[in-house]
């Protein structure tokens, strides 16, 4: 079987029924072309997209949640509903050690604060940050440095500000960083410019300060406004948030069941919901992709079916002459399987063709909706295997067919 | 060379069944050319089938070269078709998508030859019926008579032992069937054993012996003077 399949004759013989029928080939061939190229086409774009979601949260650490304090709405051990409730430091720290699965937890402060250098002013965000942040929500610096543990350490007053900030208090192509601006009317040294990402998961500043400096400034002493944890990856970012809040409200007097006393945004869990479609999308390509490339297979099987009773003569002019009924069934299941990969080796190509045009169209620049819209080697593989497969199979049956008539009444067929 | 003793055939019709062949018994030496003959209906094309094997009998004996011919798989059948016989149809089946040399060739190829081999002897083969120069082009491009001893050239490349012609001059007219029957006649003087199935008596009276078919048995088998077909070409 392998030397027939090396054999020159047995791809003559293949070619020569295929290429003296051109016509019937190419009909035949274009429900696999169409079928594949469906498939990579989709599958490609479904890629293309999940690189633009990937690339847009690519600098955000997604299994967070932003814990903050509201007011409760249950009494509880002699407090009224209503109470006040205010993070502290302490708080983030007690969950950090005792909360499972913990990665990070980020306290951070947040103000408006009234900004202005030379003549040029605006009110903007003012948020007191840990280096930590950069961790779980990269920055990404145009100039300088993010805010370092020193600067925390000795209450130092800088300031990494946002490109709009720069923008708009300083001069087109001004050295910023080492320049001071005055934040609530104090001289802060710009240490950072960052660009701000496409999108903004969670309450975003425009000026970042040491926590340590904007507890002095602002006399927040203790409190916080909120925290951020990070959990990590194999850890269910639910369980954390819900571990966390019963630790919370624990430590902070306020009945395990009250839903109000703290507020949370879970990134992790809108996250997960967005892959989820993600993934139902790629899912649904595939399904749709291999069921076209089964309609395609099948129709090859159909033509097949009925070239081989067109072709009944010759198969019975073919037995009379000596081929034997395993000559003639490997004849047509190695024609199946030839066209098959013909039009599947030609759809990959044209569906690689679409690609680059999608790419083209719509994968160029930041904004892009489609990131190198792309099917990876084994993709082609496992669609290659399939239809070699499929194709072997579906050839079976006109091959079972071709032989099952006996030569005598194939060469009565007129 | 062929021995056939007590054949019988019968095709299932509906509920009953049609007794073809009522008992044949026939005896062809090496190098004889007959023809058989009879009215539609009389069982010659069934026997020149079985002959062929691509048809099996329901009972009796067949010899064939020394070897029984008796419950053949389709496997076995095709390589004894493929050893032993050369087949020349009415309507020369020749493939039609094939060239004239690889028409002739195609017996090679299911012999398992080499392709430096089977176009060597498919251009001996084709050069033999005279149509050399033609060996590119497709039948449709052909005449009648070209088909046929195209289709001539196909059954004798595999060197058979016997030739069945299903009749072979039955598309065509009469003097293209003289040059066939001539072409036959010489395949014969070089020692061919050749089995004709015809209705047409002067294409019988060509051969050297005459088996009349009717309903299912022989009626007459007689040695004839043979006439050359070449004085009337």
């Amino acid at each position: 079987m392998i030397r027939f399949l090396f054999d020159r004759d047995t791809w003559q013989e293949v070619w020569d029924s295929l290429s003296k029928n051109k016509l019937r080939s190419i009909l035949t061939m274009v429900g696999v072309w169409w079928g594949i190229l469906l498939l990579i086409g989709l599958l490609g774009s479904a890629k293309g997209i999940e690189n633009s979601f990937n690339r847009l949260f690519g600098d955000f650490a997604t299994n967070s949640v932003f814990i903050w304090g509201q007011s409760t709405s249950k009494p509880f051990k002699g407090f009224q509903e209503g109470k006040r409730v205010r993070l502290s430091l302490s708080d983030a720290k007690r969950v950090e050690e005792n909360v499972e699965g913990i990665e990070f937890v980020v306290p951070r402060n947040q103000s408006q604060g009234f900004v202005s250098r030379n003549m040029l002013s605006g009110n903007y965000s003012i948020a007191g940050d840990y280096p930590l942040l950069d961790f779980v929500q990269k920055k990404k610096l145009i100039h300088g440095r993010f805010i370092n543990q020193n600067d925390i350490d000795d209450n130092k007053k800088v300031a990494v500000i946002s490109e709009d900030i720069y923008k708009q208090i300083f001069e087109k192509d001004e050295a910023a960083v080492g320049e001071l601006i005055e934040i609530n009317g104090m001289n802060f040294s710009v240490i950072g410019i960052f660009e701000e990402g496409n999108v903004n998961m969670g309450p975003s500043s425009d000026i970042h300060i040491p926590f340590s400096t904007f507890q002095q400034i602002y006399n927040q002493g203790e409190e916080i406004g909120w925290m951020m944890i990070t959990g990590r990856p194999e850890f269910d970012i639910k369980q954390i948030e819900a571990d966390a809040k019963l630790l919370l409200k624990n430590m902070n007097k306020i009945h395990p069941d009250d839903k109000r006393a703290f507020g949370s945004f879970n990134l992790g869990d809108a996250f997960g919901r967005m892959t989820g479609f993600l993934k139902g999308m790629q899912f649904l390509t595939w399904f749709v992709g291999i069921a076209t490339l089964i309609a395609g297979v099948f129709a090859i099987g159909g033509i097949l079916l009925i070239t081989v009773k067109e072709r009944t003569k010759e198969i019975g002019v073919r037995r009379a002459l000596g081929a034997t009924p395993f000559e003639i069934k490997r004849q047509i299941v190695v024609e199946a399987v030839f066209i098959t990969i013909i039009a599947g080796l030609g759809g990959i190509i044209s569906g690689g063709w679409i690609l680059i045009l999608l790419d083209k169209s719509f994968g160029q620049g930041d904004e892009a909706v489609l990131v190198n819209a792309s099917v990876t080697i084994s993709v082609v593989f496992i669609a290659l295997t399939i239809l070699v497969v499929l194709g072997t199979l579906i050839g079976l049956i006109p091959a079972f067919k071709a032989t099952s008539i006996k030569p005598i009444e194939a060469l009565r067929e007129e | 060379m062929l021995k056939i003793n007590q054949l019988h055939k019968s095709y299932p019709i509906g509920d009953s069944s049609l007794h073809v062949l009522k008992g044949i018994d026939l005896h062809v030496e090496s190098g004889e050319m007959v023809a058989i003959m009879g009215s539609s209906g009389s069982g010659k094309s069934t026997l020149l089938n079985i002959i062929g094997m691509l048809d099996e009998a329901d009972s009796g004996e067949y010899t064939l070269d020394n070897v029984e011919i008796k419950n053949l798989t389709e496997k076995k059948a095709a390589v004894y078709r493929n050893k032993f016989l050369g087949f020349i149809f009415q309507s020369f089946n020749l493939i039609n998508y094939k060239n004239a040399l690889e028409n002739v060739a195609l017996p090679l190829y299911y012999q398992g030859l080499n392709r430096k081999q089977r176009q060597e002897k498919g251009k001996f083969h084709l050069e033999k019926v005279g149509l050399l120069e033609w060996a590119e082009h497709l039948p449709s491009e052909l005449s009648g008579g070209q088909k046929q001893r195209v289709a001539i050239a196909r059954a004798l490349a595999a060197d058979p032992k016997l030739l069945l012609a299903d009749e072979p001059t039955g598309a065509l007219d009469t003097k293209t069937s003289y040059e066939i029957m001539e072409f036959l006649q010489q395949l014969n003087d070089e020692g061919k054993t050749l089995l004709i199935v015809t209705h047409e008596e002067d294409i019988a009276e060509m051969c050297k012996r005459v088996v009349r078919l009717r309903d299912g048995i022989i009626m007459e088998d007689k040695k004839v003077e043979q006439v050359r077909a070449s004085q009337y070409v």
